[in-house]
């Protein structure tokens, strides 16, 4: 990958967050370039889940700039940060367990058609599209469940497809593999490799050190709310990472 | 964004769920509907009068009266949210559009300028007093909705709160405007208002034509619409309605305002019935209204419930009403009854669900 010459679709200089006394963040610069895929890793507490909320609109930083493809960007809600380009696989996944796959994956943005001033819910399209969209991630889940109905794989399917709906130039997942199984896993790390070949940037944050070796071109390590190492991911190794989260080692 | 489908989707072992495991036949709604039905081919057996002409028609006419309140707590119900005020309120709405009404057609009230020929200039267009009385009406039921949606969405109180505190403040205002005396609707177009409000065309109570319409109407607008996937996702998952961009503050309040439009509604249209509106009227009413939802499958906890499991409750509580008078039993026993059908219907949801 040859990064010189791209412009970073994200990039963070000075980041901090403060919430009262507490330094939840200090001073973290970190690029994000077009089709890479970065790991972000750390301990509970290190600060990853601040950062990325942060960078998805849930908080304000107290310090820093946020550029997005080049341009300074500030979000006040995720609908802001999503309407740029920029979609997130949340933990829990954010799913209403009364509505359908479908439902779920066009939950905001519903397909509709016009009849005069009333505009209806177009289920035929949403139900084709979803379909499609669990296709290319391989999983066997329809369109016409209930989300309440299903395996941890297909609920992690439809809150991934839901990212794949818009031009996203940035998604980041939260720990997408820490549920569900092993045959999934691979459909999931299958799915990073799809989003990277299509220069979609990919932000892991993960504890499963294979995982994050198997996919990701950089890592990143978080501790104690500051950035400790970034580099790319054949010039590290499982050992060094894990030294640099516990604090073994205290950067690279 | 499209890519390629690398071969079509199999489902090699995710089963295709049956058509009684879905929809209607696995709710809660479906077998209320089921034991409605075996309620009325009992009814039919122990007395001759139930399926006469009349008593049908007086069972559609007396459910109703509390069914389209009904629809509208559904509403608020499926967001997860909850509204003890639709009883104060219908009586509130009634009370204020007949006030309006006879004011407006007071000869003497300084509200009105006179025209000419000495009736009131409002009184001169046919159906206008009328048009503005309900519009009255419907206007404080409208502030009121805002009111406990604004307090809910955006101050974040209790549903359960606010509403019991508008329930109170409803009532008391209700007492206020009246003076305690109640009202009745007067002036040139009362016929208009009692014909709107209680009489029929072709033998068809008009309340239950008004249900019919208003049913099919929020059938489409909960399942063919945005908003009616937003209130079904706003009971199911709150926090992922807000992640997904789904403008929560805005869909509570508009719950909130419909539920209390359709008790002002509901409750005009009782006092045309009444030929009045006391200050009593419907007192306590939000607690047949919230059971009739929950009987007919509203899950209070959000995410579930419809029109026809609202009517369903509504027709079932009815039909046991109707039944323990046709069957000469102290109709003091219905309170109990009801009480019991609330708690069953539940039960059994619980039972199946458990089943699956």
């Amino acid at each position: 990958m040859t990064k010189a010459d791209a412009t970073p679709v994200l990039e963070l200089t000075g980041i901090g967050k403060e919430f009262g006394a507490i330094r939840a963040l200090h001073d973290v610069d970190m690029q994000v370039f077009p089709g890479e895929v970065v790991g972000l890793m750390g301990d509970n507490g290190a600060g990853k889940s601040t950062l990325v909320k942060i960078i998805a609109g849930n908080f304000r930083p107290s310090h820093g700039e946020i550029r997005f493809a080049g341009s300074a960007v500030h979000f006040n809600r995720p609908v802001d940060a999503r309407a740029v380009g920029i979609e997130v696989v949340y933990q829990d996944l954010a799913l209403a367990d009364n509505l359908t796959a479908a439902a779920n994956v066009f939950l905001g943005r519903e397909l509709k058609r016009r009849f005069g001033p009333i505009a209806l819910l177009d289920h035929k399209a949403m139900a084709a599209r979803a379909l499609e969209l669990f296709g290319e991630l391989r999983s066997e889940t329809r369109p016409d469940d209930l989300v309440k109905q299903m395996s941890g794989g297909q609920r992690q399917a439809v809150a991934i497809a839901r990212t794949r709906l818009s031009n996203a130039r940035l998604v980041m997942m939260d720990e997408p593999t820490a549920a569900i199984s092993v045959r999934q896993v691979e459909q999931v790390l299958g799915l990073i490799h799809r989003l990277k070949e299509q220069g979609v940037a990919v932000m892991l944050i993960s504890h499963r050190m294979p995982d994050v070796f198997a996919v990701c071109d950089r890592v990143v390590v978080m501790r104690r709310g500051e950035k400790r190492a970034d580099k790319p991911i054949h010039q590290t190794s499982p050992e060094e990472v894990t030294a640099l989260i516990t604090g073994a080692k205290e950067a690279a | 964004m499209a890519m390629p489908l690398e071969s079509p989707i199999t489902f090699s072992n995710v089963g295709k769920i049956r058509w009684w495991q879905r929809g209607i036949f696995a709710s809660q709604t479906g077998y209320v509907l089921l034991a409605l039905a075996v309620l009325l081919v009992i009814m039919h057996f122990a007395s001759p009068y139930f399926f006469t002409q009349g008593n049908m028609q007086n069972v559609a006419k007396n459910f109703s009266f509390i069914a389209i309140a009904t629809l509208g707590v559904t509403f608020v119900i499926i967001t997860g949210g909850i509204d003890l005020s639709v009883g104060s309120m219908m009586c509130f709405s009634a009370m204020i559009a007949s006030m309006v009404m006879t004011e407006l057609s007071a000869p003497g009230s300084p509200l009105v300028h006179m025209a000419a020929d000495g009736k009131t200039v409002l009184a001169n267009v046919p159906g206008l007093i009328l048009l503005v009385s309900i519009l009255a009406g419907l206007g404080v039921a409208l502030i009121a909705g805002l009111v406990n949606g604004f307090c809910i969405a955006v101050l974040g109180l209790s549903p359960f709160v606010t509403t019991l505190g508008m329930l109170s403040i409803v009532r008391g205002l209700g007492y206020v405007v009246s003076n305690g005396r109640g009202s009745f609707p007067g002036g040139p177009d009362a016929d208009y208002f009692y014909a709107l409000t209680s009489g029929d065309v072709l033998g068809v109570p008009v309340p239950f034509i008004y249900l019919v319409v208003l049913a099919l109407t929020m059938a489409v607008v909960l399942h063919h619409t945005s908003f009616g996937r937003h209130v079904f996702a706003l009971g199911g998952n709150e926090k992922a309605a807000e992640l997904t961009g789904i403008p929560v503050v805005r869909v509570k309040i508009e719950v909130y305002v419909i539920c209390a439009l359709a008790a002002g509604l509901q409750g005009i249209i009782i006092s045309g019935w009444l030929g009045s509106a006391p200050a009593n009227m419907a007192t306590s009413y939000e607690l047949n209204v919230i059971a009739a939802a929950v009987i007919g499958g509203a899950n209070l906890a959000g995410g579930i419930g419809g029109p026809l499991g609202a009517i369903v409750g509504c027709v079932l509580l009815e039909v046991i009403r109707n039944g323990l008078v046709l069957a000469q039993v102290s109709s003091y026993w219905q309170q109990t009854l009801v009480g019991v059908i609330i708690i069953l219907a539940v039960l059994v949801d619980r039972i199946r669900s458990r089943m699956i």
